[in-house]
């Protein structure tokens, strides 16, 4: 269920990473606790994140939450389709409901996060 | 979990969890606040039939020569038209006119009244009433042995027909009722709702409860809705929810529902509500629709030119509009249709415009 080759974070991001650019969005788990996604404020492009910072704000039917940049870098692209269509991340999180791609300033940073595996064991401890 | 060990459990849990609703706590008990997801049982409701589990709420009945008279007293409504077999919506109030709760007023005999009111508000309520009634007027809160399911959705009439096996539909005009005896057991069927649907509220001796939910579930077009989907549906029709946007805080003509309040009669509070018809409120309960699909929560502050005016009370995403809804207590200098404001709340800000409710039709 959880795709290999990406990386994890504790709080629900994924990361895809092609040279030196990482496709972020947020993992079936984190879409299946959120519910009905009906809003999210996407990063702006071109602008400089470090990791930890929020990046985009997502909301359901009940609650909002924040979405943090897995890695530190320069977001380069935002999947605009999400703004009138954000229920896209319930249906492909890890697909058509990406959020933004980051070109990363420092990707040993990977290192620091979690593979399929070891995410898979962490949503065990939950 | 542990918080969840001292909640309450309905005649349903065991339902709800079969069914893969996730249970949340939710003024004592534990609650199915969604089953397939908020959105899907929503549009379902609105489409089709929702059945919602709402056994958590309590029912009191008075009976007694002075019952009437006595709730009469108790209750904001017009009660003069209340023949048995008709129900009517209104508020307990204090001697300061504030809510103390909303309720439903059923008239089940000449001298008996059974009283729907919500769950958080039980116990105070039996207080209140208790001390303010006849000697000879016998009170019972029958809460824990009544299960209430509610049936809603434009297809609920048929649904009804089938699970009673009778004509149940065309004879229950909307707020009239009937009592229905089954095997020595009696259950209530009223056509009411808190969704803007056709529909109707079930009560029924707890134990029957579970065989009821299953039976009514097995028919086409009926899917179980939480209370996610309770919230967003009540909310498009901007039906005041006790506890949030009716409080002890606030009276009924703050809260623009002086069509549920008799002036003509006495009541307790009514002195208070007279005085400030004549001076008039300095907040007022309205609606509001955001720019976005971005939704305002309870507790967001109104800006008009940086100036606070008001307060958020609910706000919800409504699926039949796409946007931000909700209701906000606004001076009522602003409250006119069509004024702009800003929600604010932490770092985010909301462009939204005054509206009074219905958001949905």
């Amino acid at each position: 269920m959880i795709p290999q080759g990406l990386k994890y974070t504790k709080e629900h991001e994924w990361i895809s990473v092609q040279g030196a650019i990482g496709t972020v969005g947020i993992t079936a788990h984190a879409q299946k606790e959120l519910g009905d996604i009906t809003f999210i404020e996407l990063p702006e492009k071109g602008k400089t994140v470090s990791a930890g910072n929020s990046i985009a704000t997502i909301e359901s039917v009940k609650a909002a939450s924040d979405i943090y940049a897995p890695v530190s870098g320069k977001i380069t692209d935002v999947n605009t389709i999400l703004s009138d269509s954000p229920e896209t991340i319930n249906s492909a999180p890890y697909g058509e409901g990406w959020i933004c791609k980051i070109e990363m300033k420092d990707p040993v940073q990977l290192k620091g996060l979690m593979d399929a595996a070891a995410y898979g064991d962490y949503l065990k401890t939950l | 979990m542990n918080d969840m060990d001292k909640l309450k459990r309905t005649p349903l849990y065991d339902a709800h969890v079969r069914a893969g609703g996730r249970m949340v706590p939710f003024s004592g008990w534990e609650m199915p606040v969604q089953y397939t997801g908020i959105l899907e049982e929503h549009l379902h409701t609105r489409s089709a039939v929702g059945i919602f589990d709402i056994c958590h709420m309590g029912e009191f009945v008075l009976s007694g020569p002075n019952a009437f008279s006595d709730v009469d007293r108790l209750v904001t409504c017009d009660m003069s038209g209340l023949v048995p077999g008709k129900c009517k919506y209104g508020f307990l109030l204090n001697e300061d006119a504030c809510m103390i709760d909303d309720l439903i007023v059923f008239r089940t005999g000449i001298e008996e009244i059974m009283l729907v009111v919500n769950a958080g508000t039980i116990s105070g309520d039996a207080d209140w009433i208790k001390r303010r009634i006849s000697r000879g007027t016998v009170f019972n809160d029958i809460s824990a042995g009544t299960a209430k399911i509610d049936i809603q959705g434009p297809l609920a009439p048929s649904v009804m027909d089938r699970y009673f096996e009778a004509n149940i539909s065309s004879e229950l005009k909307r707020f009239n009722f009937k009592i229905i005896e089954k095997e020595g057991e009696r259950g209530i069927i009223s056509a009411t709702g808190y969704t803007g649907e056709k529909g109707y509220e079930l009560f029924i001796p707890s134990r029957n409860a579970e065989s009821s939910w299953e039976k009514l579930l097995s028919y086409e077009n009926v899917k179980p809705a939480g209370l996610g989907a309770r919230d967003s549906l009540r909310l498009e029709m901007g039906y005041p929810l006790y506890g949030h946007d009716i409080d002890p805080t606030h009276t009924p003509f703050e809260a623009g529902l002086m069509r549920f309040v008799d002036m003509k009669k006495d009541f307790i509070g009514r002195k208070k509500l007279a005085d400030e018809e004549k001076s008039g409120a300095a907040r007022v309960l309205t609606g509001f629709i955001a720019d976005s699909r971005r939704s305002a929560r309870e507790g967001f502050v109104v800006k008009k030119d940086g100036k606070d005016i008001g307060v958020v009370t609910s706000g919800v995403f409504s699926p039949c509009l796409k946007k931000g809804i909700g209701l906000f207590y606004i001076d009522r200098a602003y409250s006119g249709e069509n004024t702009q404001v800003v929600l604010s709340g932490g770092n985010v800000e909301i462009s939204a415009v005054v509206n009074k409710p219905p958001f949905v039709r």
